[in-house]
């Protein structure tokens, strides 16, 4: 019993320290954020390309919670962003003018799909899971580009625009507030998630599977989980990316975007939590900017993902922090 | 109608050998390298391109020999400079290396050639029909098809018979082992790496005559790639054969009957394949379940 | 009523026979060795225990109820509980971190989302308690990748102790450690066995660790049973001596 005592009196300094600086960080970033229609001007960007940045991080936190913390490759995450987009759109095309609802819409449906189709995906593991989740991915590709008198087929959906909500009309810079704010919704629910039992669980799961089945657990049934909570998160991503552009094309659900989640969330740093939205500050930076500057920026994409990971496998978050303990 | 079916099956086989010849490069790479190539579409296209630069010199049949070697070249650079150091890593690494790797490839064919599509001449007597009723028999068309069984077959007695074989074949099980014997591992990598190159380098040059050139060629042909060598079976190249001409058959079949779900059908297979016999039809049991 | 119980066991992969005829029985609160020579069937044994695969032949009885058909999760949760020849903990998390993993699950807490600040403390003292039991509360805080492999192993247990096992299977606790950290470990069976009542089962190469703890040694050879008794018996056994003790000397 003394010795219980002791050990939990002896614990607690190191801890205060490294909240209180937590705290901080997050306080700055939170200024920063709502701040960014005033600085953004200045450094030569606008609103959408932050409401675009955000919107980009949330997929990659989204898809990271599977990734980097449940320890599943999954290939085909643009699938459920691309599902939230296209709910979003055609819900306000053709049933309603309440924005709201249309997101809410979008967000179920990939959703929906994630939480139907997860169960599925993790009856095999390793690469045979990556397939599983390609397939559903071009699956779903093909059916938007195909099923021309829904979804418009290559050339997307449109007709449809972001409603005033309440009468506040969605401007860009009040988008940005609106995206602002379910990002944070995001960034709180899967926060939330990963410093609990489920969150912890699913750690457990990435860094020892057998010592799990051995402690009771039925892995497949967390997997499942994870990768349901994940793929909500992207389709709540892509219904806003889709009142962004107020467009939703076939483009949103392919492999190519998926693999462009992929780099997002290998680049900020796998298995922090911050580092999607690092990542996909640069992601985007480097797309607007580059591809305004070169025809080639294509080129300069692929050498990104390649230095990214031959040099920096941990990410820019990694590369700071030697690890972030979540 | 049954002559429509048999078109677009025909069609189907077609698609289906490039298929099967991409599949077969993969699963080598796959097999003994541990990477999933994603730029084997791009290595595909170069060679495309390759090609159509060498015809006016070397005519369709050197252009067919050259194009595939010197992407091989290409390969091993690639290999030396990027999937070495990949090989001991999580696959996502590779996957992401090799997929930036495509884009790259992608984009400096699309700045040399630039981006409208271009034909490959083939010689005259291949483009005949041999049938009027079933004119969409080619000369070519049966050329590529046997050359895809003939070149499976090569490779595979290649894997039985010859040193190089042997040890890509040992190196698949067990690599430590070999390296213990003495097989040095970086040379044998750098190979198997190259001739599954040179594969994709084939399906490169024979698509490119029957379909023309374009820079997104390579896109096209990735994914059912990856289906089929899991609906054949990861680690068996019969496999690989089997299951690229059976998708595209596939494919091809429904086309006839409902063209929007063409490619649909490729995952649908691959997802039903995944769920009731996930090694493939010919694979190896417990290979990364 | 004995605690575990075996009848007439054997186990064969196609034309290899890992062990058969094995009968044995386990009282609660006894401390059993398991001992043999490589090969002799002792890892096959904990595999059969735990619900790794089912015997060829024969039954096997925990609690007087069979679990011949079980599968390794459901054991669990009737109370056997094993560590394993090749640590298995989770290397890149804090030894904290690996309790409290083990703690949630025991408390069976893992699908929930979120707790209450009550549930958080209760978690945070069993963490606290497994540590204090072995001993490992002033490295909290260390990767356990980082740790020594003494201190793995010693992690591994407490992550079995959190699900409170009535049996606990320990496959060479003390494999690869130096002086101390077997001294340490050896304690902390003997703790568990005398303090906290929990019936043992351990295989172990090292005699001193078996004659010195033991209550009672069963010896296996080439899958069968050889030997059974106390520490006494089987140092005098003759025929243990030859399979096993005279080998050594």
């Amino acid at each position: 019993m003394n010795e219980v005592m002791r050990v939990a009196t002896a614990a607690p300094k190191p801890r205060l320290n490294d909240n209180r600086r937590e705290r901080l960080g997050l306080l700055l970033l939170g200024l920063l954020l709502i701040t960014v229609p005033l600085w953004v001007p200045l450094v030569g960007g606008y609103a959408d390309l932050a409401s675009r940045v955000l919107i980009y991080a949330l997929a990659a936190m989204g898809l990271n919670l599977l990734l980097g913390f449940t320890g599943g490759l999954s290939f085909g995450h643009a699938a459920y962003f691309g599902l939230g987009a296209y709910g979003t759109g055609l819900m306000l095309a053709n049933y309603t003018g309440n924005t709201l609802l249309a997101l809410l819409a979008g967000t179920a449906l990939g959703g929906l799909a994630a939480l139907v189709l997860g169960p599925i995906a993790v009856r095999r593991r390793g690469i045979y899971f990556s397939m599983i989740t390609i397939a559903i991915g071009q699956m779903f590709y093909f059916i938007a580009v195909r099923w021309n008198g829904v979804t418009g087929g290559e050339d997307g959906l449109s007709g449809f625009s972001r409603q005033p909500i309440f009468g506040w009309p969605l401007t860009s810079t009040h988008f940005y507030y609106l995206v602002l704010g379910f990002f944070a919704l995001g960034a709180l629910v899967l926060w939330t998630v990963l410093n609990s039992p489920l969150g912890h669980t699913f750690v457990a799961i990435r860094e020892n599977q057998k010592r799990l089945v051995f402690l009771g657990i039925r892995v497949e049934r967390y997997v499942a989980l994870s990768f349901a909570i994940s793929g909500l998160i992207c389709a709540l991503a892509g219904s806003l990316n889709a009142l962004l552009d107020n467009f939703a094309s076939p483009d949103d659900l392919k492999y190519t975007l998926s693999g462009n989640f992929l780099i997002i969330v290998v680049l900020g740093g796998m298995r922090n939590f911050w580092g999607p939205l690092v990542g996909a500050t640069i992601f985007v930076l480097v797309q607007n900017y580059v591809s305004a500057v070169t025809q080639n920026w294509m080129t300069v994409l692929g050498l990104v993902f390649v230095i990214s990971v031959l040099f920096f496998p941990l990410g820019v978050m990694g590369f700071f922090k030697r690890r972030q303990r979540h | 109608m049954l002559l429509d079916i048999i078109f677009n099956a025909f069609n189907g086989l077609i698609a289906g050998s490039f298929y099967a010849l991409m599949a077969i490069g993969l699963s080598l790479i796959l097999g003994l390298n541990g990477v999933i190539n994603f730029a084997h579409g791009g290595f595909m296209a170069l060679a495309a391109y390759l090609a159509f630069t060498l015809v006016p010199y070397v005519g369709f049949w050197g252009a067919l020999v050259i194009a595939p070697l010197l992407t091989g070249g290409v390969g091993y650079i690639v290999e030396q400079l990027v999937v070495k150091r990949l090989y001991l890593r999580d696959p996502l690494y590779s996957l992401l290396a090799t997929f930036g790797l495509a884009l790259i490839i992608q984009d400096m064919l699309r700045t040399i050639w630039g981006a409208q599509g271009l034909p490959l001449a083939i010689p005259d007597f291949l483009n005949q029909p041999l049938s009027s009723t079933y004119f969409f028999v080619t000369g070519y068309r049966l050329f590529v098809m046997v050359l895809a069984v003939v070149s499976t077959a090569g490779l595979f007695a290649a894997l039985r018979f010859t040193r190089l074989g042997v040890r890509i074949r040992a190196g698949n099980k067990d690599l430590e082992t070999i390296s213990a014997v003495g097989v040095n591992i970086l040379l044998l990598r750098s190979a198997n790496f190259m001739l599954g190159i040179v594969f994709a380098g084939l399906a490169g040059v024979l698509a490119a005559g029957q379909l023309g050139l374009t820079p997104t060629m390579g896109d096209q042909l990735i994914m059912p790639s990856f289906v089929a060598i899991v609906v054949g079976g990861v680690g068996s190249l019969l496999g690989s054969l089997l299951g690229g001409l059976i998708i595209g058959v596939a494919s091809g079949i429904t086309t006839a009957f409902y063209p929007a779900g063409s490619e649909v059908v490729i995952y649908l297979i691959m997802g039903v394949m995944l769920i009731a016999r996930p090694r493939g039809l010919l694979g190896q049991e417990g290979l990364f379940e | 009523m004995s605690l575990l119980c075996l009848r007439n066991v054997s186990r064969r992969f196609g034309a290899l026979t890992a062990l058969s005829g094995i009968s044995l029985s386990v009282e609660p609160g006894e401390l059993r060795a398991v001992i043999g020579p490589n090969g002799a069937g002792k890892t096959t044994l904990f595999n059969l225990i735990s619900g790794f695969f089912p015997p060829s032949e024969g039954d096997i009885l925990f609690e007087d109820r069979p679990i011949t058909a079980v599968n390794p999760a459901a054991l669990v949760k009737r109370g056997i509980i094993r560590t394993f020849q090749i640590t298995e903990i989770f290397l890149d998390l804090t030894v904290y971190e690996n309790l409290r993993v083990a703690a949630e699950t025991a408390m069976g807490l893992n699908l929930r989302p979120w707790i209450s600040a009550a549930q958080k403390r209760a978690v945070h003292d069993r963490v606290e308690e497994l540590m204090s039991i072995v001993k490992i509360g002033g490295k909290q805080d260390r990767i356990a990748g980082e740790l020594s492999h003494g201190d793995q192993r010693v992690v591994e247990v407490g992550i079995a102790l959190s699900r409170q096992p009535k049996l606990l299977l320990l496959d060479e606790p003390t494999a690869g450690m130096g002086d101390e950290e077997t001294h340490h470990m050896t304690e902390l069976i003997r703790a568990l066995n005398k303090v906290q009542n929990i019936t043992i089962l351990f295989i172990e190469h090292d005699m001193n660790i078996v004659f010195g703890v033991a209550d009672r040694i069963t010896v296996l050879d080439n899958g069968s049973l050889l030997a059974e008794g106390n520490a006494a018996q089987i140092a005098a056994n003759p025929q243990v001596q030859a399979a096993y003790l005279g080998a050594a000397a």
